[in-house]
């Protein structure tokens, strides 16, 4: 097959962003309408001293509590859309390089063949000195489905904790995930 | 069947290699491992809809009380695919320096002036032909301390959605004729047969008479694959 255009290249977002791309209530997917078990996203960005990156981007994008995308490529009708549900996220790190989200535990998901994904929350991370998006994913540690994943499955055992969330103590469902940029512990990114 | 018609693999001639130490800040920045690879899902080939998109802003010219200072310019083109198919209602963001080169933005140091009427930034969604359309100014160049008598090249930022998690794309559009491109460590991280691709070219028939000059910027997304995905880890 030919391509007729070359694709235009990924260049950083700079650290000049926030008044341009963050939103009010970016970080907020769920409102007190929205279906499912209402969960909290936080977390750190760490480059590779485990210095805090406070100028980074993160949006997410998930399926809501049913297991459905609000797009129209997911045309799987008997996983009902949520009108108060888009499934994106974006926000900034603070200064000392945490983020937030408050959102919905998300459904299971196909994946290729007949299998089906554990839980998960796709992940774009943007910032100075990132000249291209890096991508991973949040799971949850404490999802038993993570065992038969089948994108986990690709990541070498021994690096899948980097992207599983801890449930952090407490009434309100909170997850902990840090991103890391390198050093110890580097956070597995993917090529899509 | 659950397989999805997947987004074509990056060339690996198009995109910058994330670790690119004439760019200081990417060296503590970058993964040193391998990314992994894996197969588009329903994950990376849905995306959020233009309607998280909050209302359009396309004059960056009028936000305040008076007119923005500097060489008033339009920026247009279309969002197309590698096929060059057109990208429709997709967002695009932009935002950018006014035209002394100063950011509304508290890390913003440069000792320029800030501009009370100009804010620098701007969102639209495609038409049906993939075009987008902005009114602004043309940004001026500005210092920065990535090394010795560092001035990035006067650039717009640009961020798009394309159709997918997987089309996403944050770049930067430049200026035809400008000396300071050959040497910005942002600019040639990127092959230099794919730098092009970030410039604006000076369009007459988009210049306005007694009113902005014109410089079209095409957008190239990820184009799709024909068939879909062999599942090559399924076995």
């Amino acid at each position: 097959m030919t391509i007729k255009y070359g694709a235009t290249p990924s260049q950083t977002v700079g650290p000049f962003f926030h008044y341009a791309l963050p939103y009010a209530n970016g970080e907020t997917l769920a409102d007190a309408q929205t279906q499912g078990t209402r969960i909290e996203i936080t977390g750190r960005v760490l480059d590779a001293d485990g210095e805090p990156v406070p100028d980074a981007m993160i949006e997410i994008w998930q399926a809501n509590h049913a297991g459905r995308y609000a797009h129209a490529e997911d045309s799987r009708s008997e996983f009902a859309l949520d009108p108060h549900f888009t499934g994106f996220g974006r926000t900034a790190t603070d200064a000392t390089g945490t983020f937030r989200f408050t959102t919905v535990r998300p459904g299971r998901v196909p994946g290729p063949g007949n299998s089906l994904q554990a839980p998960h929350i796709a992940i774009g991370l943007f910032g100075r000195g990132l000249l291209n998006r890096l991508v991973t994913r949040l799971y949850f540690a404490d999802a038993a489905e993570n065992a038969d994943d089948p994108i986990l499955a690709l990541v070498p055992e021994r690096r899948r904790s980097t992207l599983l969330a801890q449930r952090l103590p407490g009434e309100a469902a909170t997850y902990r995930l840090d991103l890391r940029l390198g050093g110890n512990d580097e956070t597995v990114f993917f090529a899509l | 069947m659950t397989d999805v018609l997947a987004y074509r693999a990056d060339d690996g001639n198009t995109h910058a290699n994330s670790l690119s130490p004439a760019y200081g800040s990417t060296v503590r920045r970058s993964p040193s491992q391998p990314l992994v690879a894996i197969p588009h899902t329903l994950t990376e080939v849905t995306g959020p809809s233009s309607q998280v998109l909050r209302a359009s802003l396309d004059d960056l010219t009028k936000i305040g009380t008076g007119e923005a200072l500097g060489e008033r310019i339009i920026v247009t083109g279309r969002v197309l695919d590698e096929d060059g198919r057109p990208v429709p209602n997709s967002v695009v963001e932009v935002w950018q320096a006014n035209a002394a080169g100063r950011y509304i933005h508290e890390r913003d140091q440069h000792p320029a002036p800030l501009d009370p009427n100009f804010r620098g930034e701007g969102r639209v969604v495609t038409d049906a032909d993939g075009r987008y359309r902005f009114l602004t100014i043309k940004p001026g160049a500005y210092p920065w301390k990535n090394h010795h008598n560092a001035w990035r090249p006067a650039h717009i930022h640009f961020s798009l959605f394309g159709p997918a998690f997987a089309t996403r794309l944050v770049t930067q559009m430049y200026f035809p004729g400008d000396p300071l491109i050959a040497i910005d460590p942002i600019a040639c991280a990127v092959p230099a047969a794919a730098r092009d691709r970030m410039v604006s070219r000076f369009d007459l028939d988009v210049t306005e008479p007694e009113f902005a000059l014109g410089y079209v910027f095409d957008i190239v997304l990820r184009g799709r694959n024909a068939t879909p995905m062999e599942d090559k880890h399924d076995h």
